[in-house]
């Protein structure tokens, strides 16, 4: 295995998580308490490795940064005080920025980008909007039909139980919403 | 008008080879008082020294310049030199012209006018020199030891072997320490109270060894050579000199159900109790917390039994003086306290220790293990008492640590967490040891091959990464944990987990290292004066420190370090009187305006408040004075002194004015 | 006593059962609520996974409506919202030139506003104001207290109970009348928001979750998280389905619980609103 140089990225997520990769000793106790654990690719203290090894794009692409749950039981655990739900965050901004996110976890992406998307126009989360969004860029990206339909007899259950609400709320100051995000991120459309 | 002698040393090339050294010479040659001036290739070699000793005697000179290298590396040399020449030493000054002019500058004009000023310096300091005489101080040729652990143990023997006399007090009902309480130990298999009891019994019935148990120390006066040592002795509420330590009391005490300190809290003792069966002495004590008769005035079982009428209720403490000249301190560790807060170190409440039963440390493991333990060797799990055929032994608990707040490695739980896997074994021939470690550190003479004895031969099973939670689950212990080789989360069902904790510094002993003004570590472990060079002496003069209460370490390095402290204490106490360079402060009494800014700044405590009286007693002043014996020449009562009644032997004002002087 | 409060999108949204719930309790307990005017959302899951700054600013831009609206003390019954809002906070406390960024980017300053959780605003009204005020205790009642990820962790962020064996919750359960069990699961993940992207994901926790509880005796679990109810309540009889157990097992908010305790009807907590379980 080639050992690439640094470079920026390392900086970056560095920052991002406000960690330094080298404080971990690799003990595995966040692997170990991972809910999700069984499910990865990278178990979470290799995720960690392949960043103290330089491979950036491996930890990028990876299925495990989707999976995780972001439940902060590694962080709360960990000895070294190394905030391993922050690497994850970080990960999953750089991935995304970079169109890098593993084409198995495309729902998990999409799902967090049609969320946004919803706060982005109205200020708080429409939840009929948002659904509707994700089914639409899910079945482009994923072309399978039964998406489309997955969960579609919720909607009859939420109404029955008097929980769904067709109309949304929006914030008044939806303009100052819109400034918040493009001072935070590049919206993808 | 003096006559000062001034030897430049070329030391070979490196000062030779900067400074131009018959150019030094010539211009010294011509300071007043300067006698004569030569040069040589190495003044610290014989022909070197024999040289300044023939020019003492030839020239008749009264003071001695050696421009070389630094003071640190020859000055007691030439200084051995001067004496044998007749010459006071204190007459003899070393102008550094190698690290503070030949090393540290190129050009060889300026290299040279700096070694002539250096040299100008120290001539006319020299020529303000008193000459001084070592201080001797009266020592008493008796040692103290603190902890009577396996460390106290060997450290008393070797004193007490030596022909001096030994003070042992031991807080506990008996000596013994942690290790009379281990099983086995690594990497021999040695059962731990055969090799240690005879030891006991040595120090028990030592001539010269003088023991107090269920002691501590109370307070500590004076200094090296001359400690006055309080010792409270607790009350034991039995005579041990009438006590013949049969036992019955033990026997006949309706109170059985009290937690065993012994044994951890893993067995129980009654409230009148022997420690355990090969206490040194063999004399039970009674727990006054919960004795009936000491609480509520009831019972009284266990003075009826005693045959030697050896219980006394109305026990009570006893504060004890004894003087002593040397201090070693050996106070041993104790465990980590898992489940909970100590301090400002949190416990780890993801194991469940404290919660689950069957969640236990590594001392009370010892104790399943121990043929003499509250199980007789067998292991049992402690909620049912069935034997439990998979074990999970966790490394690493509180050590190595940056969020719990120890983040040192506890360096011995690597050893006994094999040794553990490697007893089970031999006890539960179809059990199963598991074992999470992070590294295996096993640096010590026949370790390493001990711990892959355990994996290939007793087949332990190793698995590289922590453990994250433990729950129970219908009796069973749920212990998640991972395999980082394998790239794995492992989740096993254990009967009885074994936590090992980290070794801290014993409770108190950051209470008894103030009492000695020896330091502490961030951990509390005791400092030592130096951790390469000066591993078991302590930045007070007479205090040794040996064993874990330095730092976390194994039985092999506590014996060494107790043997290497009581070798110290020997040359303390190897003359009635001790010698100190005489380079320490001193108060001109008929100018101190008793102001004792000097006494509140003396990081040593050697400024004394004395009075001075006339004949008849009256009070004539009071006065700052310096204790000779503990005054290390720092010079601070020196600078803040408002009424310069204070002075620096060997660094006098007047020195050092001369030497400014000189200069301008 | 009288609270800010941050609702958060769910209560307003699938989730206003919850909202229901904690109003009709709290105006039982004398605890009246001022919504903050014109909140945003906190930013849930979507704004941690995909990008950090804001994280951070939408949160910030809730406290500095805080701030603006003389709000210092705010309930924020999501464990999710509150746990964000603590964490901007925190570092906008810890690093001063983050925190002037945030303050140009949502144009106002946050403050220093005390964020609650539910359970927050109980101890304040207190464990024996309660205990005096239930009407009808609920005896023989079996309750697994479930906590959820971001209760108690971070511990540093949080700062609230103990994040190994939190009993906060318990307390109140046992000061209700009702028997609070001893379990394992209390702060493990229910799945969180991966309800409709990753939905096996929550069937596999949310199942083991329902599973310890009921291995130990619970007749229901109460919550105080909105997400967790959805996965543990909603998702039920998918998981019965998916793990072919019946469980069958109530989802109370703590509120529900509560307010039951107080006297309150099922109907006016909303209680009928819920998915799975009649058992308890």
């Amino acid at each position: 295995m080639k050992i690439p140089t640094q470079g920026d990225s390392i900086a970056l997520l560095e920052s991002l998580s406000q960690t330094k990769f080298a404080d971990c000793y690799q003990c595995g106790k966040c692997t170990a308490g991972c809910p999700r654990s069984a499910h990865m690719d990278k178990m979470p203290n290799q995720l960690v490795r392949l960043l103290q090894l330089g491979q950036v794009d491996a930890a990028l692409g990876s299925d495990a940064i989707w999976q995780c749950v972001s439940c902060e039981t590694c962080t709360t655990r960990c000895p070294k005080k190394v905030d391993c739900a922050a690497v994850m965050d970080a990960l999953r901004q750089v991935s995304y920025e970079r169109g890098l996110t593993s084409k198995q976890q495309a729902a998990v992406v999409l799902f967090q980008k049609a969320f946004l998307d919803s706060v982005r126009r109205n200020g708080r989360v429409n939840e009929v909007e948002m659904i509707a969004q994700y089914k639409i860029e899910g079945f482009a990206a994923m072309r399978r039909l039964g998406f489309l339909f997955d969960g579609a007899l919720l909607a009859p259950q939420l109404q029955m139980h008097r929980k769904l609400h067709l109309i949304g709320e929006k914030v008044r100051d939806r303009d100052l919403v819109r400034r918040i995000f493009a001072r935070c991120m590049e919206v993808k459309e | 008008m003096s006559r000062i002698g001034v030897f430049v040393c070329w030391c070979g090339e490196n000062i030779a080879r900067t400074v131009d050294v018959d150019c030094v010479v010539d211009e010294v040659a011509k300071l007043p008082g300067v006698r004569c001036a030569v040069n040589y290739k190495y003044m610290c070699s014989d022909p070197g020294q024999t040289m300044i000793r023939e020019k003492i005697a030839s020239e008749k000179l009264d003071g001695v310049v050696v421009a070389s290298c630094s003071p640190h590396m020859h000055l007691k040399t030439f200084r051995k030199a001067a004496q044998t020449a007749g010459l006071n030493p204190y007459l003899l000054e070393v102008a550094n012209i190698r690290e503070q002019c030949s090393w540290v500058h190129s050009d060889r004009d300026e290299a040279t006018e700096k070694a002539i000023e250096l040299i100008r310096l120290s001539v006319a300091k020299v020529k303000n020199n008193h000459a001084l005489e070592p201080i001797k101080v009266p020592v008493t040729r008796r040692a103290l030891v603190v902890g009577g652990g396996v460390a106290g143990i060997q450290a008393a023997l070797d004193i007490a072997d030596a022909g001096y006399e030994v003070v042992m007090v031991e807080r506990e009902p008996s000596i013994g320490g942690k290790m009379a309480g281990l099983s086995e130990t690594f990497p021999t298999l040695d059962c731990s109270q055969c090799i240690l009891t005879p030891r006991m019994v040595d120090v028990g019935q030592h001539p010269r060894i003088k023991l107090y148990t269920y002691s501590e120390v109370e307070a500590v006066e004076g200094f090296v050579g001359n400690f006055e040592i309080t010792i409270r002795q607790k009350a034991r509420y039995v005579d041990i000199t009438k006590c013949t330590g049969c036992g019955e009391c033990a026997k006949a005490c309706p109170l059985k159900k009290n937690k065993s300190e012994f044994d951890f809290g893993m067995g129980t003792r009654s409230a009148i109790y022997m420690p355990f069966p090969q206490a040194v002495p063999a004399r039970p004590v009674i727990d006054k917390t919960v004795c009936a008769m000491l609480t509520r005035g009831k019972c009284g079982v266990c003075a009826k039994k005693c045959a030697a009428g050896a219980i006394n209720y109305e026990d009570e403490d006893k504060l004890v003086k004894e003087k002593v000249g040397a201090v070693v301190l050996a106070t041993g560790y104790k465990l980590y306290s898992i489940g909970k807060q100590d301090g400002p170190v949190a416990g780890y409440g993801e194991y469940g220790y404290g919660k689950y039963k069957d969640v236990i440390d590594s001392l009370q493991f010892e104790r399943l293990l121990s043929a003499s333990g509250p199980t007789n060797g067998e292991v049992k799990r402690p909620s049912d008492g069935k034997t439990p055929k998979n074990v999970v032994f966790i490394s690493c608990v509180g050590s190595r640590d940056n969020a719990k707040g120890l983040t040192y490695c506890s360096k011995i739980c690597c050893m006994y967490t094999a040794k553990h896997t490697m007893l089970y074994k031999h006890k539960v021939h179809d059990g199963q040891a598991h074992v999470f470690y992070m590294d295996i550190r096993s640096a010590g003479k026949n370790y390493d091959e001990f711990v892959r004895r355990a994996i290939e031969q007793d087949g332990a099973k190793y698995y590289r990464g922590r453990v994250s939670k433990i729950t129970e689950q219908d009796g069973k212990l749920i212990v998640r944990g991972a395999d980082t080789l394998a790239g794995e989360p492992v989740t096993i069902e254990a009967d009885l987990v074994v936590l090992a904790a980290a070794m801290r510094p014993a409770d108190g002993v950051t209470e008894l290292a103030q009492k000695l003004n020896v330091g502490c570590d961030q951990f509390g472990f005791l400092m030592e004066s130096h951790p390469k060079l000066r591993p078991v002496e302590t930045n007070t003069a007479g205090v040794y420190i040996c064993g874990a209460a330095q730092a976390p370490k194994d039985i092999p390095e506590s014996v060494a370090q107790a043997s290497a402290a009581a070798s110290k204490v020997q040359i303390t106490l190897s003359s009635t009187e001790l010698t100190r360079e005489p380079e320490i402060a001193h108060i001109d009494e008929k100018m101190c305006a008793a102001c004792f800014r000097c006494y509140e700044a003396c990081p040593y405590h050697a400024i004394e408040k004395a009075e001075v009286r006339n004949r008849k007693g009256e009070l004539v002043k009071r006065t700052a004075r310096v204790n000779a014996g503990l005054c290390m020449g720092c010079g601070t009562c020196v600078s803040v002194c408002p009424s310069k009644s204070a002075d620096l032997e060997g660094f006098t004002e007047q020195e050092t004015y001369a030497m400014i002087e000189s200069l301008i | 006593m009288n609270l800010g409060y941050y609702p958060g999108c769910s209560l307003h949204g699938t989730s206003d059962d919850y909202q229901q719930s904690l109003k009709a309790c709290f105006g039982a307990l004398g605890v009246s609520l001022t919504e903050l005017d014109d909140w945003i959302c906190c930013g849930a899951t979507a704004a941690h996974m995909l990008n950090r700054k804001l994280s951070i600013a939408l949160p910030a831009r809730n406290l500095a409506l805080a701030v603006r609206q003389g709000c210092d003390e705010l309930v924020a019954p999501c464990s999710m919202c509150s746990m964000q809002l603590k964490k901007a906070q925190r570092a906008m406390v810890q690093d001063a030139a983050l925190a002037e960024e945030m303050a140009t980017i949502v144009e106002a300053k946050p403050g220093a506003t005390r964020v609650l959780n539910l359970i927050d605003v109980f101890e304040r009204v207190g464990l024996e104001a309660i205990k005096t005020a239930v009407k009808a205790p609920l005896k023989d009642l079996k309750v697994a207290c479930y906590y959820g990820c971001l209760l108690t962790r971070p511990p540093e962020v949080v700062e609230f109970d103990d994040c190994e064996q939190p009993e906060s919750m318990d307390r109140i359960v046992e000061a209700l009348g009702a028997t609070a069990v001893a379990w394992n699961y209390k702060t493990e993940c229910c799945g969180a928001g991966m309800t409709m992207a990753n939905e096996e994901t929550v069937l596999e926790l949310s199942h083991k979750i329902l599973a310890d509880a009921a291995a130990h005796g619970a007749q229901c679990v109460a919550v105080a998280c909105p997400m967790c109810h959805v996965n543990l309540d909603m998702k039920q009889a998918a998981i019965e389905a998916r793990y072919g157990t019946k469980y069958g097992m109530t989802i109370y908010y703590l509120c529900d619980l509560v307010g039951l305790a107080l006297g309150l009807t099922p109907r006016a907590l909303g209680i009928d609103r819920h998915f799975a379980g009649r058992n308890a």
